[in-house]
């Protein structure tokens, strides 16, 4: 017989039961392994190395300086000027009967054809410098009429192309700072298209005709293109009273942000009678990244972050599938027998862990590059404080968020090198691929798209603009998503695959 | 009697075509240590496993203190267990093995130094748990026991890789925890291990318990009707008694029990067919005698799978 016996009374207090407990066991298992604490240190150091390198290796000293918009950004501001200067307020009108362009196919071999910005109009600016502020009104390639301002305002107006038996009759008027512009399909009969506040215009403001020709974007590339319009009815009124009319390329044949006419084109004018024919080439307009393709910008500078990423990969996944190579899963989840907060504690505080890595490479990272860049003559896109932000927490939740994809795609493989696979090929492949310049753009956006690389576009700082035909493909830095939206791809793929690692966890036997 | 620290019962567990429990109910109680023996894949492992919660089963059901594992708040202070002394990372260091695990229960560093002087590991403490060898590993395993400083304690193979003193410092140890009323659950495939330190044994066979008793009733219940006799002439003995209808087996170089013959019929035997001998007493059974007989059958049907289903 067994005998009587007194059950043992435990001396050990039982504690509360948190879910504290469960986060400060698996912080505990995360620091106590120094491959892990070193992985993540490492991680940090790659975004702040490859900024340093991008900084350091980047020489443009000497190059001409990047055209500033009155906003602070950089432009486009290139194109056949027919001006004068004229004091005070008054009143400029002309038609255009003709806005032909031409787009070289080979070396020398100029072929008729459509470029949808073309643009030939009026303009009042405040001056010959680029980057100088001014209002516009425009017939355009295929974008009908418009009236533009200050490089990044934008309006429509009639609709259609111009010819000679459907001019467009154009009108900008001048009061003070305020310019208005009229469009008109007869010449007795306006609309008004737009208004624009443009301050520092001055007393005396450059008016006259212009014509630019931006260049065609197919293919992932650029063809410069070269444009010819004619106007008639000529009248500056209201105040103003003409005198001779000065031809010029604004800003010089080249500019950075200018490629210059096409082989054997040039811009020029002729006046016959009351008629003007002007050839022109360029843009006024902002500068997007492939019109300005010495420029970089915050991503070029944090390129680190795919360096990164296959570190925190790498411990994200071990951080659980070391637990099953050695077997200590049975120890784990016999102390914690509620499996699923087991595998939310560990999310929780490697998702932390990294975030708090991350950020700290991005914020020295960031200035640091930009410093060095600048300090090398580069020109970087400039951005705000508050986008310099959301870049910084939006890199280190980027990578927080595939440390924690990583965790659960190793929870439900149980096997480092398969989860480590799976998730760089579904990370870091589709930020490889749209690397490549000549991935077709809807290939490339539908990449950035659906995959879990859509979270690079947290650190898109660029702008796309409608009125600037371009590549806008993640390759120059474009995103299809925006920034917030493509994170959220991400982690709504690490959040389904915690989910199915944790009904995986409850139904496996450990 | 006490209320049981362990019941298991009816448990049914399949892998693939392998059944691997058929059937396991046993009971382990407070204030002794109870060896679970058995050879090799008879399912020990795969119990203690399913009565932690980490395999589920079949069929049946495994209490601790009445209540599912999984029910348990803060387990450790229930139960705590060894299973294998190599499930540890071998980069961290024996402290903070132990200390994560004891921030999982709530518990303060303060008590992972207790545990790691109680095993007698404090000068290696702050090592790479990566370098120890086999047995400090089931010192440490040991330790993680110890530290929610639980009323049942379940280890699994604890002598693998022990060295002689470490083996005599376990069965010490078991001993003390018994007696302090904690129920003791000890795993193992040799009997000698367990021998004067377990008081009660649950025997494993082919997914089953095929024995569970006191130490003293089994190895009294082994000896009845069992005779040793001591022989020069091993061979011709065997023959002329197996001939008789006794069952025979050698268990020395010059003894032979027999089973099935009274001794006197015995000793008429070997006389009239002129055999040597110099002794035929009744025999007393060791407890490793009891467990060869009781696991002989198993042994044998897992010999017989292995040639007709090579795996």
């Amino acid at each position: 017989m067994t005998p009587t016996v007194t059950p043992y009374r435990p001396s050990q207090r039982v504690g509360r039961d948190g879910f504290l407990q469960l986060l400060h066991a698996e912080w505990t298992k995360f620091r106590t392994v120094r491959g892990w604490t070193v992985g993540t240190v490492v991680a940090a150091l790659m975004v702040v190395l490859f900024a340093l390198l991008a900084g350091v290796s980047s020489n443009q000293k000497g190059a001409p300086a990047v055209p500033i918009g009155p906003g602070g950004e950089p432009v486009t501001d290139s194109f056949y000027f027919l001006h004068q200067p004229l004091a005070g307020n008054g009143s400029i009108t002309v038609s255009v009967s003709a806005l032909k362009s031409s787009i070289p196919k080979g070396p020398g071999d100029l072929q008729p054809g459509t470029v949808p910005w073309a643009k030939a109009g009026l303009i009042i600016k405040q001056s010959t410098h680029q980057g100088s502020p001014y209002a516009a009104i425009m017939a355009t390639g295929s974008h009908g009429v418009r009236m533009q301002d200050t490089y990044i305002n934008d309006t429509a107006g009639p609709p259609g192309p111009v010819s000679a038996e459907s001019p467009r009759w154009l009108r900008l008027d001048r009061s003070g700072d305020a310019i208005t512009g009229y469009a008109s399909t007869d010449g007795t009969k306006w609309t008004k298209v737009g208004h624009a506040q443009v301050s520092g215009l001055g007393s005396t403001a450059q008016v006259g005709l212009f014509v630019a020709s931006p260049p065609a974007a197919w293919g992932g590339g650029t063809a410069g293109s070269v444009s010819t319009a004619v106007f008639g009815d000529l009248r500056v009124q209201g105040g103003w009273t003409g005198g001779e009319w000065t031809g010029e390329q604004l800003g010089g044949a080249h500019s950075p942000t200018f490629a210059g006419y096409p082989e054997s084109a040039s811009g020029s004018f002729t006046q016959s009678g009351g008629r003007f024919t002007v050839t022109g080439a360029g843009d006024i307009a902002p500068a997007v990244r492939d019109s300005l393709p010495t420029g970089g910008h915050l991503r070029d500078i944090l390129a680190g972050t795919f360096a990164a990423l296959i570190a925190v990969i790498v411990v994200g996944a071990l951080f659980i599938t070391a637990e099953y190579r050695n077997k200590m899963i049975h120890l784990t989840l016999a102390a914690s027998p509620r499996r699923s907060r087991v595998l939310v504690a560990k999310a929780i505080v490697l998702w932390a862990v990294t975030f708090v890595a991350g950020l700290v490479g991005a914020i020295l990272a960031a200035p640091l590059g930009e410093r060095l860049a600048r300090g090398n003559g580069v020109y970087i896109f400039p951005v705000s404080s508050s986008t310099e932000l959301r870049v910084a927490l939006g890199t280190a939740a980027l990578l927080a968020t595939a440390s924690v994809l990583a965790l659960s795609v190793g929870a439900i493989f149980r096997h480092s090198a398969g989860a480590v696979t799976t998730v760089i090929v579904a990370i870091v492949l589709p930020y490889i691929l749209t690397a490549i310049p000549f991935m077709p753009a809807s290939v490339a956006n539908w990449l950035a798209t659906v995959t879990p690389g859509a979270a690079f576009a947290v650190q898109q700082t660029l702008v796309q603009y409608d009125q600037v035909a371009s590549n806008y493909t993640p390759y120059y830095g474009y995103y299809p998503l925006a920034p917030w939206a493509g994170l959220a791809v991400l982690a709504g793929y690490a959040v389904v695959s915690l989910a199915v690692a944790a009904v995986l966890l409850h139904r496996r036997d450990a | 009697m006490s209320a049981p620290a362990i019941v298991v019962a009816g448990l049914r567990k399949r892998y693939g075509a392998t059944l691997a429990l058929d059937g396991m109910s046993f009971t382990v109680r407070p204030g002794v240590v109870t060896g679970f023996m058995g050879p090799n894949g008879a399912g020990k492992s795969t119990t203690m496993r399913v009565i932690l919660g980490l395999d589920a089963v079949d069929e049946g059901t495994a209490l601790i203190e009445g209540k599912p594992y999984h029910s348990l708040r803060h387990p450790l202070n229930h139960v705590g267990s060894l299973l294998d002394a190599a499930a540890l990372h071998p980069s961290r260091s024996a402290r903070n093995h132990l200390l994560w695990l004891a921030h999982s229960q709530g518990l303060a560093a303060r008590r992972v130094d207790q545990v790691i002087e109680q095993v007698g590991l404090t000068s290696a403490a702050r090592r790479k748990a990566g370098g120890y060898s086999l047995g400090m590993r089931q010192r440490l395993g040991i330790a993680a026991a110890l530290l929610g400083d639980p009323p049942i304690i379940m280890l699994d193979e604890p002598f693998n890789g022990m060295d002689p003193d470490g083996i005599i410092w376990m069965r010490g140890f078991l001993r003390s925890l018994a007696a302090q009323g904690r129920a003791v659950l000890v795993s193992s495939h040799l009997m000698s291990e367990v021998q004067d330190t377990a008081d009660h044994l649950v025997v494993a066979g082919r997914g089953k318990a095929i024995a569970d008793a006191g130490v003293a009733d089994l190895i009294a219940a082994a000896s009845r009707g069992r005779v040793t006799l001591r022989t020069t002439a091993g061979t011709h003995a065997m023959r002329v008694l197996a001939h008789a209808g006794a069952t025979v087996a050698a268990t020395g170089r010059d003894t032979i029990a027999v089973s099935g013959l009274p001794a006197d019929r015995i000793v008429t035997l070997l006389n009239q067919s002129a055999v040597p001998f110099s002794e035929v007493s009744a025999h007393r059974a060791t407890l490793e005698d009891v467990y060869l007989e009781l696991t002989r059958e198993a042994v044998e049907f897992r010999a017989a799978t292995h040639t007709e289903v090579p795996r």
